[in-house]
């Protein structure tokens, strides 16, 4: 152990702040979308720990409980066990089939006395603990197709594991890791295919597969047509078109599996994206509602508490997944605004504390960290503005909800205390 | 290529942020449509009714006004009710009931008041209110029911209803978006004519709603509510007193009495007889009783006054000698005998020498020969052409007396009568084509004696009476004197109808009547000692029965203060019938009190034999259907007058309604 300094001297303050801010003004939110005018509760009052508000701040404390805990363990512990902390939330993964308690519709939950613990929320921070350790190992580089296989292996077991219990919102996250990979070198293609299987997914999803087979074969001709002389090659006039036939059969696959493989309601979830009258009385439902509230809020908002969709409960999972909508009617578009800004503020305040670590370690532990709270911002605004299909997962700091807010903040802190420790570490590179 | 790598993750994520606040910049500063979605999510307007406006009499006594009930609401998904065998005994429902309404606002919606039951006095409001801490999820509301302090005037008055989806769609048509589905509205009557006036402006409260429905107080706490508007109160020309007195005289009787002011066309009185208590058509029990009275065959619905068809009968005699006088036919002093003439007197009196003795003995020879001068007195050769053209003229003075128009008088339902003209004739009588040449005075002299096809209502009579007390004119006869606070009234009805006859001739007419009162058709009941009544009496014929008795008169002579009709159907001749009725009622009004008290009970107690004559089936009248083939004319002009074929149980208040099963056309 070389220089011991005190960690409030090099915990970045910054990105502290921002982290209360979110905090502070997520619980407003909360208080907010659960407020009942009839029956207002407010600290104190009997009942006011049964609400989403009380609860949450039962939270926040033992959130703070937690990261001073984080602080105050070794910063190495995380990198020196960090594929034991992947392999123990693989096993809780596993251990929900057995020991789950079914809420909502899904088994993804532990309980623990009155508390829920859902794992699934914790598998991502482990998992990003695990792919740093990984991608951070000697000699592993990324353009390698056995190390992309080794990557891939640690992203994909969990999301399945999660998909298999029925939290479909939650594996999609793991998708978000795309980011942390094209930053340590993986070849630019793979976002690029994952982005066209994306589009090709949707279109397949709006129009009949004969007019996405005619799309297909438009754009070959139209990109052979443009190619260069000098480029046209037969072996590229033969990848382009090996690459239409791979997205034909891709196409068809989508097809199969959406009628086949898809539930309805999670085909009307992307259909209702594209047409928002469509299915108007329940997946409609909450975009329209979600629209509604926000879109009523105007340039200041309807100021606190005064919001008449969010008191009236017109947006269903209001505390939750939809606690944007509270913003957006109440602060207006100024308290969108902060909130789209604080979002950003932290994501690139965390890019920049990635890029400025001399282990890579922890650079890659805080694109995974940057990765995941990306994803989320994307997806749930994404999904209030009817940008993005409803998928349920939270707000980070904003949602109610002890596993997220818990797994946001270690997530976070765990990175914090890496990156305040940044100029012990000795360079391996 | 990690520094681009790493641009192009920041480059990205702004690119997100950037699009996702231009997104939120569309949705919630540009585009409006969300805000007012939002408010059809959570802002409910409640439509609060205004309390209609009330109804005075000319000397400031309430007639009708508005009584606080109580409407009682469910709220399904709050109600709890332990013994439903007790509650349905509170308010008097059976299990079945209860079960149908409870579902019903259930269907309706679980979290959403709904009407349970109508219009609870507030003596039951009080019983149940106890019983009420056991039953959550009812609440009740208040609403106002039309009430009446006097059982009378319940035609002219009129009813309000629920509106019919009829006269919904009309004035949404016409551009009043006043109404709504169940809303209540003037139905008949001033009720209906003042309906804008009485109606007042309905309030509105925006209420918030959660997204099930339940209302969660008021908006910005009432900042944008509006108050409901009281309807503009109305001040009637009658004079209560009198019309109850006169419904008092009606009773066991069918027919009407109209009285007015004659210096100002207000009218004091109209009595449509049969009557009923108005109470029994406002709320709860209309559709108890509105077809009870509807099939009733003496047709209380029925506001005779204005309504009923009669002919005129020898009332209409003093219309033909002031005409005649006009035209100068005759000169006062012209006389007639019997001689010569197809129509004579039932009844033996003085050889009439002029007008006045004419008109004391309502000699019907001599007015068939005033008639008959009339109608040839033009320069026309030709015999039909000369009546024609005696018809029109004649005509065209009768007219202005009101005859065959319509007086404007403010109530929904007048009838114009009839005054028979060249055009009818000819039709009568083979068509345009072979008219003119087909009838002449002799085919139409029955309207010498004011039979034939003249058919006057009863209102019209009592306006001829105004005019001969005005000497010649009349304000347009109405029952509204003042509307609101500064009372303003109608232009119309402020405006003086000449009638075209020298003031001369009517001294001479009203001399006759004098005497007819004194010393002529009048029998001694008609007689005052202390006021001076000039009438005239008339006996209205009637194929299917006794003759309608018919007296008009206005009293006192110089500066009358009331003209009155009286018909009463099937009674006979109208000096004996009609006449004391119509004098009592001017005792009544000009002393405020009546000495005859004798002759008073004698003719409340009277009462006449009823002959239901006809229905509108025939299959219960096939004695009659050869008959009436034979004269089609004749058939239209007895459905005008079957209206008013008597029935012989007075109908005044609720009684138990006859239950005579006689199909009727439902007449209103």
């Amino acid at each position: 152990m070389a220089r011991q300094e005190k960690i409030s001297k090099n915990l970045d303050w910054i990105t502290v702040l921002l982290f209360i801010v979110c905090v502070v003004v997520g619980w407003m939110n909360i208080y907010a979308a659960i407020y009942n005018p009839e029956n207002p509760l407010w600290i104190g009052d009997p009942g006011f720990f049964d609400s989403n508000a009380g609860k949450q701040l039962v939270w926040i404390g033992t959130t703070v409980l937690l990261i001073i805990a984080i602080l105050v363990i070794d910063y190495r512990f995380y990198e020196t066990t960090a594929f034991f902390i992947y392999g123990f939330f693989i096993f809780m993964l596993l251990a929900v089939f057995v020991v789950g308690a079914e809420i909502k519709g899904s088994h993804s939950w532990i309980r623990i006395g009155s508390f829920q613990i859902q794992p699934a929320e914790f598998a991502k921070m482990a998992t990003a603990l695990a792919v740093a350790k990984y991608v951070s190992t000697p000699l592993v580089n990324l353009s390698r197709f056995k190390d992309q296989f080794n990557v891939a292996l640690i992203i994909l077991v969990p999301p399945i594991l999660i998909l298999l219990s029925q939290e479909t919102g939650v594996a999609l996250v793991f998708a978000g890791f795309m980011i942390l990979l094209y930053r340590e070198g993986l070849p630019g293609v793979y976002p690029a295919a994952l982005l066209s299987v994306i589009i090709l997914f949707v279109l397949s999803l709006i129009y009949p597969i004969w007019q996405v087979f005619i799309g297909i074969a438009v754009l070959t001709g139209l990109v052979i047509w443009i190619l260069p002389r000098y480029e046209r090659k037969t072996r590229n006039i033969f990848l382009i078109i090996g690459i239409a036939f791979a997205m034909g059969i891709f196409v068809t696959g989508v097809d199969w599996a959406i009628n086949n493989v898809l539930q309805e309601h999670q085909r009307n979830r992307i259909k209702v994206l594209i047409d928002p009258e469509f299915d108007r009385k329940k997946t409609g439902y909450n975009v329209r509602q979600a629209k509604i509230a926000i879109g009523s809020g105007g340039l200041l908002g309807k100021g606190f508490l005064q919001g008449t969709q969010t008191k009236f409960d017109f947006v269903p999972e209001q505390s939750t997944d939809f606690i944007f909508c509270t913003v957006g009617e109440e602060e207006g578009f100024a308290g969108s605004l902060l909130v789209v800004g604080l979002f950003l503020g932290l994501l690139l305040r965390v890019i920049y504390l990635a890029e400025r670590q001399k282990s890579r370690f922890a650079r890659v532990y805080g694109y995974g960290v940057v990765s995941i709270l990306f994803f989320h911002f994307l997806v749930n605004i994404g999904m209030t503005i009817g940008l993005m299909p409803v998928i349920g997962i939270p707000l980070p700091f904003f949602s109610y909800g002890g596993s997220s807010l818990w797994s946001f903040s270690i997530l976070l802190f765990i990175f914090l205390k890496i990156d305040a420790h940044r100029t012990q570490v000795l360079s391996r590179w | 290529m990690e520094e681009i790598r790493k641009r192009f993750i920041q480059g990205f994520f702004i690119l997100i942020a950037l699009i996702y606040v231009g997104r939120l910049f569309y949705l919630q500063v540009v585009d409006e449509t969300y805000k007012l979605d939002a408010e059809n999510n959570a802002i409910r307007e409640l439509v609060q009714p205004a309390f209609r406006g009330l109804v005075y009499d000319r000397n400031k006594k309430l007639i009708v006004s508005n009584t606080v009930v109580y409407d009682l609401y469910v709220t399904p998904k709050k109600a709890r009710v332990a013994d439903t065998l007790r509650f349905c005994e509170i308010f008097g429902l059976t299990r079945t009931e209860f079960d149908s309404l409870t579902h019903l606002a259930r269907i309706y919606s679980p979290v959403r008041p709904s009407l349970m039951l109508r219009q609870l006095s507030r003596q039951d409001y009080a019983r149940v209110q106890d019983a009420m801490v056991d039953y959550p999820g009812f609440d009740f509301k208040v609403s106002a029911l039309r009430t009446y302090d006097w059982k009378g005037m319940a035609n002219a008055l009129g009813y309000v209803g629920e509106i019919s989806p009829e006269r919904l769609q009309k004035l949404e048509d016409e551009g009043d978006d006043y109404y709504r589905q169940g809303d209540y509205v003037g139905v008949t009557g001033i009720e209906r004519y003042y309906e804008d006036q009485l109606r007042g402006e309905k309030g509105i409260k925006y209420m918030m709603v959660n997204s099930r429905g339940a209302e969660k107080g008021s908006f910005k706490n009432g900042s944008h509510d509006k108050e409901p508007l009281a309807g503009k109160n109305l001040i009637s020309s009658i004079d209560i007193e009198l019309q109850a007195y006169a419904d008092s005289l009606m009773q066991h009787k069918v027919g009407s009495v109209v009285a007015i002011e004659p210096s100002t066309g207000e009218v004091l009185a109209m009595v449509s007889a049969p009557t009923y208590d108005p109470s029994l058509l406002s709320g709860r029990t209309y559709s108890k009783y509105f077809q009870q009275l509807n099939l009733n065959p003496a047709h209380p619905l029925l506001n005779r006054p204005p309504s009923a068809s009669y002919r005129p009968g020898s009332t209409f005699k003093i219309i033909q000698a002031l005409v005649a006088l006009q035209m100068g036919a005759i000169s006062p002093g012209t006389g007639f005998g019997h001689g010569g003439s197809p129509i004579n007197c039932s009844h033996n009196h003085p050889v009439a020498s002029d007008v006045q003795r004419a008109i004391q003995y309502s000699c019907n020879p001599y007015f068939y020969q005033t008639y008959k001068r009339m109608i040839y007195n033009n320069s026309e050769t030709n015999v039909f052409k000369k009546s024609a053209v005696g018809l029109q003229k004649w005509g065209d003075m009768v007219a202005k007396f009101g005859i065959g128009q319509s007086l404007e008088i403010d109530l929904p339902t007048e009838r114009k009568g009839n005054l028979p003209n060249v055009a009818m004739y000819d039709k009568m009588y083979g068509g345009p084509s072979k008219a003119p040449l087909r009838w002449k005075f002799s085919n139409i002299a029955s309207n010498s004696i004011g039979e034939g096809e003249l058919l006057v209502s009863p209102l019209k009579v009592a306006n001829v009476a105004a005019i001969i007390a005005n000497r010649g004119w009349y304000i347009r006869p109405h029952l509204v004197k003042g509307v609101g606070k500064v009372g303003e009234v109608e232009e119309k009805y402020k405006e003086k109808v000449s009638v075209g006859i020298d003031r001369r001739h009517f001294d001479t007419v009203i001399g006759g009547m004098v005497a007819a009162v004194n010393n002529g058709t009048v029998s001694g009941d008609g007689r005052m000692s202390d006021i001076q009544m000039c009438g005239k009496t008339g006996t209205s014929q009637n194929r299917h029965g006794e003759n309608h008795s018919i007296f008009m008169a206005f009293a006192p002579r110089e500066n009358p203060k009331i003209a009155i009709a009286v018909f009463v159907e099937n009674a006979g001749s109208g000096g004996a019938h009609a006449a004391p009725i119509a004098s009592l009622c001017i005792e009544k009004y000009i002393k405020r009190r009546v000495d005859r008290k004798a002759i008073e009970t004698k003719w409340m107690n009277k009462g006449y034999p009823l002959n239901i004559i006809r229905t509108t089936t025939p299959k219960t009248d096939n004695s009659k259907s050869t008959n009436v083939k034979k004269d089609s004319v004749i058939q239209k002009v007895d459905e005008e007058l079957f209206l008013t074929t008597p029935q012989s149980v007075p109908l005044i208040g609720a009684e138990k309604p006859t239950t005579i099963k006689i199909p009727m056309k439902p007449k209103r």
